[in-house]
This record gives C-alpha cells, structure tokens and sequence, in this order.
C-alpha cells in the first residue's frame, strides 16, 4: 500500500456545508492508518455562503498542501455548481462523487443569471468516473439535514483503506457530542453508496 | 514522542507552550487567528487579545521585560500598525525571550494587499525563520525563543496561509518544566531608547546581524539536500515544499532563517552549480539580497511575484510540461461571500444605498456591503480609515456634497484604530456622519471577544467598553443608537443625521447571529405567500442568501422564495414588502 504514490482527495461546497469538518475527519482518520497526510484549506472569507476548498493529499511522503491542477484523483463535491468549477483540478482518469444539490449562488438567486443546467453529463464529458448521490435524501432520513457531509464522507470510505472502527473513531474524535449519532447513522447510510 | 495532525497555527501555539511562554496577545487575522485560540487550552499561559496589533506587541514587550517569554501575533497588515514598537524594540533587545508570529496572505484569500512581511525583518533588523510545514512551525517557534534570549533580540516567524491552515504529521515535543522567573530588573541603558542610548545599540544590532548571518551557516535548519543536476535551488518556507514537487531530484539549499541569510553557505552552495535558482513566493527578497553577493542567479524573471505559488504555476513558471486541463466552456455565476441570513449590517447596507449616501468604508463582515445588490461602500483602505477618510473628504467638498459623507465601521474597528479619528473629526469640527456597526463581536476573523464585547478571550466577563460614553467623550454631540432590524427607524434616523451639519454617531446595535454567547432570541423562519407577491423584487435588494427568486412560467411573473433551513427570522425583508407576502411559517 505505502507506495510513493500520493493520493489526491479534493473537497469543495458552500460555505456552511460542513466541508472542512468532513476533510477534518478524512485526514484524521488517514494518519491513524499510518499515512503521511497533509490538507490545505482557506478559512475567512470563505465561510459566509462562498465557495470552500479543502485538499487533502496522503502517501508515504507528501510536500505541497495544496494539489497541482489536473492531479485530484477524487473531485468530492457537496453541490453541483461547485463541483463543475474545480474540474480543471480532477484527472480525466479520475473520479468524480457528487452531491445531487443545487445551492443558488447570490446572481441566480437574484434572477439575474442562470445556474448551468446538466452539470453531470458536462462532468461525464471530461472525467470517466462520475457519481451522483443523493446525500439530501439520506441526511434527512439519517435525522438532520446538516448531516450530508457524514454521509458522503460514508460513501468515501468504501473506497479507501481505513476500517470502519478508525471511521468511528475519528467521527467520535471530531463531531460534537450532542450531533454524534445523528452523524454515525449519516456516516453508516452513506456506506451503503458504493463509489 | 506523540504523533497527530495540527495546523500551523495549532502547532505555533503547543511550541509557545513547549518553550514555557507565559504571555501571548494578538489581535485576530486571518490566516493568524487560530494560533491564540488554540493557546487558551494550555493553562500556564495568560492570553488575551488587545485592541489592536501595536497594543499586542506593547503587552508582549512589557512581559518580556519582566523577564517572561511572550508571543505575541497577528496577520500581516498588522505589522504595519505594530511597526513603531517593533522598530525601537530591535534596539533595546529582549530580557525573556519574545516571538512575534506574522502571518501573511499570498493570494490575498482574506486580505486587502499582499505585501511580503520578510521586508520587516530587513527594515527593522531583527532575525525572521521561515517554517514549511506544521513540523517546522512547532520546532521553528520553539527554538526562535532560544535564539532571542541567545542574541538578545526580538525574533519574528513568519508564516503564510498555506503553513497557518495547511494540517501536516506533528511529533509533539517535551514541554519545560520550569517557567522563567520574573521580576523588576532596571536596565535604562537597555530599555529607555533615548538618543543618547539608542545610538550606543544602534551599532550593537549592526553586529548582531553579522554574527548571526555566520552562526547560521552551520545551523540544521539551513540546510543542503543533495540531489542531481547542474541546477541548484535556493528556496525557503512553503515554496520548498512546491520546488520539491516540481524538481524532485534537484539539489537544494532549503533556508530556515529567512533574515539574516547565511552568506557563506549561499557562496559554497553556488559555487557547485552552473545555475542558481531563487524559488521564493511575492517578493525577491533572497534573490535581491544574493544577486547583491555578486552571485547571478534566475527568479522573478520566471517565478511569478504577484499572487502565491503553487505547484502548478511553478511547473508552468519552468515550462515544464504542464498537464492539459480540462476547461470548462461556459462563464460559471461566482460564489462570492456574502452576509449571513439575519446580520444585522443588511439593513443598514440598504438604507445607505437607498439615501445615496457616499460611504467610506472600513474592513470586517459589512465590508461585504459593498456587494451588489447593497452596493453601498465606495472606499476601503485598511482598519480605521473610514473616519480619517470621512473628515478628509467632507474637507474638500460643497455643502450638500459634505451631507452624503457617511463613515461606516464596525465595533472591533473602532476601538482598533477607529477612536483617534474620531477625536479628529470632532476635533476639526466636520460635518460627516459616523455609523458604528455594533454587532458585540469581531465577525469577519470568526466572531472574537473585544473590549466593546464584554468578555475576554478566555470567555471570562470583563469591563464592557460603553461605546455610547466614549463617543460623548471625544465630543460628539449627537449619539444615537438604533437596532438595525428596524428598517425605517434606522434609515430615517441616519437620513437626519446626516442633513446635520456636525458630526453626529449612530450606533447600530444587535448581535451577529453566529455571535458564540447565549444571547440571540430564537425567531421563527419566514415564508412567502405566492399569491401576495407581485414580483416587485424589492426584497431581493437586500442581497439575503435566504432569499431565492422563482421566475415565473406561463401567466406568472414568479415569486419570491424563503429557504426555511437558512432562514434566521429576522424579518428585515418583511418591512420590505409593501403587499404583505411574508408571514410567518405555518408550523408544518
Ligand atoms: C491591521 C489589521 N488587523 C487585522 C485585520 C483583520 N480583520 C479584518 S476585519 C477585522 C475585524 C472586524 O470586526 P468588526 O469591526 O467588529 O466588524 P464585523 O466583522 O464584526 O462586522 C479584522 C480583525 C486587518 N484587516 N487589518
Ligand atoms: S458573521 Fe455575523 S457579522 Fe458576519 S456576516 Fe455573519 S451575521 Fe454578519
């Protein structure tokens, strides 16, 4: 497993979506298996309802934080806009997991632009995996809205090393209490959608 | 030793506690804030923040000089405010030893300029290290206080957004045992810089300089790493690690200590090469200062010096085969910032824009009021300037231009760098209006505590600055204050204020809704009744990311939509419609 391959997982949704929570969770849980991990991610302006980046990258050695353009392996997207407008950072061979949820930005919302209409056959055209989830869904049938980040994070893990007990774990490690097992049930219905 | 996964600004803060620190002051910037925040889980450290950077470090100097070692930090625009202290304070030197954190923004993610805080290590004089990664920046800041007791100096670590925010592997190290002790030591030829022993330091600090330049020739964190090639690299902080990944094999000097650059290794090093490269993200600050060692070496004529590096614009910077992108052939609507749903600034935003005022604005979250559809701020410079900018402007024009003048600023600001202009502008008898965004908090930089608030950063209560009294006290006869969700009120009271031919203050006052204190009142969401609206829009003019237009199909004109998950309940929009469609929603 530890080759000097370095994987490349790049998050992005909207402010108040709970990305950086969730790459939070991924990075914890890839150094408890042993990897060398490092995630980039801009707080600040960011989180009034604006675009958010996180970048985690892990391997046996890793240098930069942030991902060169055209090197994510994974494009994980929390909405559909956000996920189009950092294509250009995923491999044509790579992956792409979406979350089926349109969020308005501030000139659609206004009526005075149009959000891009089929954002998932537009990144079938360019990337070979393209998954669409229905992570709305599932966080309400988990028991709070909030929770979509948990559950898409649910559908990451099948695809990668960590067990589910390093999962809980760091889920434990990070979640608040009072919204931890409305998160292990996003987390679990999550794990049912196999990317 | 432990392993786990910090920030750099997590691991600024547990080597401040590693080396004993016992003082740590700041005022929050992004990408900085974090590191004292982080410090208030280590109990032997008393950390507060101070009104303002020059403050901070005042508080930091003082500590010091009892004999305790202090941190004090801050972004990098706050240097410029810190800079008298930090000038004079390289002559008289340390007792305990004293950090100062600088973080800067490349790329300007949360900033108003970019400029490269290395250039203060030179200016003032003082020793600056420069970490690439968590690692470094806990191992980096723990050892600059060693250095500053070694040399006698006050040391500045600078980091940048990509080391503050970016999480690496940590091995945790063993914190001392023992605390400095403190105590009253009277020192005037070392701590009172009057001409006469400033000018006996002065050639002292010259001298400091020189040595530590040849100390750090031998110092691990300057360090060779061998590799392959007639090209050698010198590079520093987080641009070592994108030259690693843009020229894995090449040979490289990787510099920890930033200023003062240890010539003779830079000599050695470059002797075995046929060509030096400076990788160095904004400005040729080693470049510059190696070219002047007679040395020629390539930088800014290929690696960009505007906006930060990144792997990416490195391999193109070298022509080295960039990947082909995927591009994407439709203009994409931005995702720019905006107001939280229910911030109290909304409604004072729309008000300014619907009275035309001129308004000279100021730096925190109603910034953002410069954002269409409010777009209602027609200057910003850095903190404090909205009220020197007003009395300046209201100088120079005609009466019933000088009525349109309104400074806005927020509540942090204000007791940053706000009072003096205000004391100015009573003082030169102006007639501009001054709007002081109240909302109990430091938003913008994630909602800290300030004097204004009422508790510290330890989340104690403490004396809470009477805003109202201040402003009286300066001179302003005219204090209002006003709650900002009340639409009318608040535009017609700054209508007033601002016909008045003095300077009058309004004071806007309700909590920021993420405000972190019990305080806000729970408000039920709004709705919209469909059949009510007449598609007039006005309620989008307030720009509310809970606010949706549905365009119409067919026969209808579309109608306004409230998201009940964002929606805070403010009902500010409400007292926008004039055919009464908004209404509580029905509990379903
Ligand atoms: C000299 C300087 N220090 C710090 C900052 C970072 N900063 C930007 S806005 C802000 C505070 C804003 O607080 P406040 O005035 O209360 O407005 P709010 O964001 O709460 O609306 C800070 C600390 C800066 N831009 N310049
Ligand atoms: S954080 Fe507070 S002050 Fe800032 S936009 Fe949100 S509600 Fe307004």
């Amino acid at each position: 497993m530890k080759s000097d391959v370095v994987t490349n997982i790049l998050m992005v949704g909207v402010g108040g979506q709970g990305t950086l929570l969730a790459s939070e969770i991924l990075s914890e849980v890839l150094m408890q298996a042993g990897y060398d991990v490092k995630k980039a991610e801009v707080h600040g302006m960011a989180q009034r309802g604006g675009s958010v980046v996180s970048h985690v990258r892990f391997g046996k050695k890793v240098f930069s934080s942030i991902i060169p353009e055209g090197e994510a392996d994974v494009l994980f997207g929390f909405e559909l806009l956000e996920t189009y407008r950092y294509l250009s950072l995923v491999k044509p061979e790579g992956t792409v997991v979406v979350n089926n949820l349109r969020i308005a930005p501030p000139s659609v919302a206004l009526g005075q632009r149009t959000y891009p209409a089929e954002i998932a056959d537009k990144l079938q055209g360019h990337v070979k995996n393209v998954q669409l989830v229905e992570g709305q869904q599932l966080a309400e049938e988990a028991g709070n809205p909030r929770t979509v980040n948990t559950v898409l994070l649910g559908a990451l893990s099948n695809a990668l090393e960590p067990t589910q007990e390093q999962w809980v774990a760091a889920i434990k490690n990070l979640v608040p209490e009072r919204f931890l097992e409305v998160n292990l049930k996003a987390f679990e219905l999550g794990r049912t959608i196999h990317t | 030793m432990q392993k786990t996964i910090l920030s750099g600004n997590e691991a600024i803060a547990r080597a401040a506690f590693e080396a004993g620190v016992q003082v740590a002051s700041a005022y929050p910037g992004t990408p900085s804030t974090e590191i004292l925040e982080n410090i208030t889980q280590y109990q032997r450290i008393d950390a507060s923040w101070s009104p303002n950077e020059k403050v901070a470090l005042e508080v930091g100097i003082g500590a010091c000089f009892g004999g305790a070692r202090a941190l004090v930090t801050m972004k990098h625009v706050g240097v410029n405010v810190a800079a008298d202290p930090l000038f004079t304070l390289a002559y008289t030197g340390v007792r305990g030893g004293l950090v100062l954190v600088v973080a800067d923004d490349p790329e300007m993610h949360s900033s108003q300029n970019e400029q490269d805080s290395r250039n203060y290590a030179k200016f003032a004089k003082v020793p600056m290290f420069e970490p690439a990664d968590s690692q470094e920046a806990l191992d980096f800041t723990r050892l600059a206080f060693d250095v500053s007791e070694q040399f006698d100096a006050p040391v500045l670590l600078r980091s940048t957004t990509r080391i503050s925010h970016s999480k690496s592997v940590v091995t945790l190290g063993t914190p001392v045992a023992e605390l400095a002790e403190t105590s009253l030591k009277r020192d005037p030829g070392k701590f009172v810089m009057l001409p006469g022993n400033a000018r006996i330091r002065h050639p002292l600090i010259e001298q400091r300089l020189e040595e530590m330049a040849e100390w750090a020739c031998d110092q691990p964190f300057n360090r060779i790493e061998e590799g392959e090639g007639e090209i050698g690299i010198i590079t520093a902080g987080v641009a070592y690690q994108y030259t690693r990944e843009v020229f894995p094999d090449a040979p490289i000097l990787k510099l920890g200590l930033v200023h003062p650059l240890p010539k003779r290794l830079i000599r050695e090093f470059a002797a075995r090469f046929k060509t030096i490269y400076v990788i160095e993200e904004l400005d040729p600050f080693i470049e510059e200062q190696v070219k002047a060692m007679g040395i020629p070496v390539i930088g800014k004529e290929k690696v960009p010096i505007c906006g930060e590096l990144t792997p990416w614009r490195l391999r193109k910077a070298f022509d080295l085969n960039p990947l082909e992108l995927a591009e994407i052939d439709e203009p994409l609507p931005p995702r720019p910032p905006n107001m939280c749903p229910g911030c109290p600034h909304r409604g004072v935003f729309h008000g300014l824009n619907r009275l035309k005022a001129f308004v000279t604005g100021d730096i925190g979250c109603y910034t953002l009021g410069f954002m269409p559809p409010l777009s209602a701020m027609d200057s910003c410079i850095c903190m404090g300037a909205s009220i020197g900018n007003a009395t300046g402007l209201a100088k120079v024009l005609k009466a019933e231009e000088q009525q349109k003048v309104v400074a806005v600023i927020g509540d942090s600001t204000f007791l940053h760098t706000g009072v003096n202009g205000l004391m100015d502008m009573v003082y030169a008898d102006s007639t501009a209006t001054v709007i002081i965004l109240d909302n109990s908090t430091t938003g913008m930089t994630g909602r800290q505590d300030n004097p204004a608030s009422g508790y510290a950063l330890s989340g104690q209560k403490t004396y809470q600055v009477d805003l109202e009294a201040l402003c009286r006290s300066l001179g302003v006869k005219h204090v209002h204050t006003v709650d900002p969700y009340l639409l009318d009120e608040t535009r017609n009271l700054i209508r007033e204020e601002m016909a008045r031919p003095e300077v009058s203050v309004i004071i806007t006052r309700r909590p920021c809704v993420l405000i972190k204190h019990d305080v806000l009142e729970k408000r039920p969401p709004l709705c919209v009744d469909a059949d009510k609206c007449t598609a007039c829009k006005a309620c989008l003019k307030l720009g509310c990311p809970a606010i949706e237009w549905s365009p119409g199909e067919g026969e209808s004109k579309g109608f306004a939509k409230v998201d009940r998950l964002l929606c805070m309940g403010c009902s500010v929009c409400m007292q926008t419609c004039k055919f009464g469609a908004f209404g509580v929603c029905d509990e379903k």
